[in-house]
């Protein structure tokens, strides 16, 4: 298997994760938005995380920022499977700061609230999955990118 | 086509994204929704409240279906408190037991506020729950902590336990757990404010707010 190839092949796996994590986000976003995390009884396991002030910023739910940051990453990995060699130096800087607020959320759960919610725990999962992929990425050769 | 093929592929997820969200939004929304109270005929168990905070004539009611367990039924008392300041002599509210399944100990914790209130101490019993929800949510033994709250709050601790295991309180919390169900209530707090569900993108202060400003304007909520 040629450098390219395994190349490409990675970044179609970095997308189709990444719409693992859309979705998984999008869940999240909707049960934000319909009102339901302000409730006990309908997700036991998440109220307590999604109900806090630290699930949202201002109005904001985070969890749509999250289907909002796998979007890119689907759309960016999509791209650069594809030859556009230029997407994965946005790819890179998502990935980087979604790592980064995984760690915090991750942070919020176990020290500050005490609560896990499997969903977000999902969410942190396909997070690292994706870093771990990009850095498998071999580094791209010098050429005229698209 | 392979030139353009990325760009379909990217615009059939966001919108394949976008349509699966907002018909999960629509059939969680439809789930949340209560029925208006007016409207539920089978709701007349228990139609009478029992405890009432806030001017008795007031010319708006709202209603709560909590459970003591509950974590946002605790953040909406504390709202509660400064709602009947705010509106004084305009609001009174109710408060109707729903104990959910999946809390322990939320039960126990509504046997011990209608024992309370059979001492006349409902609401003290009431501040002290939610005060100590997370105390007690977590307690192995919670009567022994129920006990000393009532002994706090100045309860005969004897006559209290007896009547945590009387059947007049079981009687009040199925009574208020019937008609909850037959509302299609599922989900705590659940709100109404003068019959009318409030919606559960509208559970924050300030949707409350406007539901309580509405309903003394005389305008039938949204």
């Amino acid at each position: 298997m040629t450098v390219s190839r395994f190349r490409t092949i990675l970044y179609i796996v970095v997308a189709i994760v990444a719409v693992a994590g859309l979705a998984d986000a999008t869940f999240l976003s909707v049960q934000a938005l319909s009102g339901e995390t302000t409730s006990c009884g309908g997700s036991p396991d998440c109220f307590r995380v999604l109900g806090s002030s630290y699930a949202k910023i201002g109005r904001v739910p985070v969890a749509l920022l999250g289907a909002f940051a796998y979007f890119c990453v689907f759309a960016f990995a999509t791209f650069a499977a594809f030859g556009y060699a230029r997407a994965r130096t946005f790819l890179i800087p998502i990935v980087g700061a979604m790592f980064l607020a995984t760690l915090w959320f991750l942070y919020v759960q176990a020290f500050l609230l005490h609560a896990y919610c499997r969903y977000c725990l999902l969410s942190a999962a396909i997070t690292f999955l994706i870093a771990g992929l990009l850095i498998a990425v071999p580094p791209s050769e010098r050429r005229s990118d698209r | 086509m392979k030139r353009y093929l990325p760009f379909l592929i990217v615009i059939g997820v966001a919108l394949g994204t976008f349509g699966s969200g907002a018909m999960l939004y629509r059939v969680k929304h439809s789930q949340l929704q209560a029925k208006p109270e007016a409207t539920a005929l089978s709701a007349n168990s228990g139609s009478e409240p029992t405890h009432i905070r806030g001017n008795p004539e007031a010319p708006v009611t709202l209603e709560e279906y909590g459970d003591f367990q509950c974590p946002p039924c605790g953040s909406f008392a504390a709202f509660a408190e400064e709602l009947l300041k705010e509106y004084d002599s305009r609001l009174r509210i109710v408060f109707r037991h729903f104990p959910l399944a999946v809390h322990e100990h939320a039960r126990e914790a509504s046997l011990a506020a209608e024992a309370a209130g059979l001492q006349g101490r409902f609401w003290e019993m009431y501040d002290v729950l939610y005060r100590e929800q997370a105390t007690w949510s977590k307690a192995p033994n919670v009567r022994e902590l129920f006990e000393s709250y009532a002994g706090t709050i100045g309860l005969n601790v004897d006559q209290f336990r007896k009547d945590m295991d009387g059947e007049q309180a079981k009687a009040r919390i199925d009574s208020d757990f019937a008609r909850a169900e037959s509302l299609g209530i599922k989900v705590t707090p659940s709100l109404y404010i003068n019959g009318q569900p409030l919606d559960a993108k509208d559970k924050n202060p300030e949707g409350v707010r406007a539901a309580i400003n509405a309903a003394l304007a005389g305008k039938p909520q949204a």
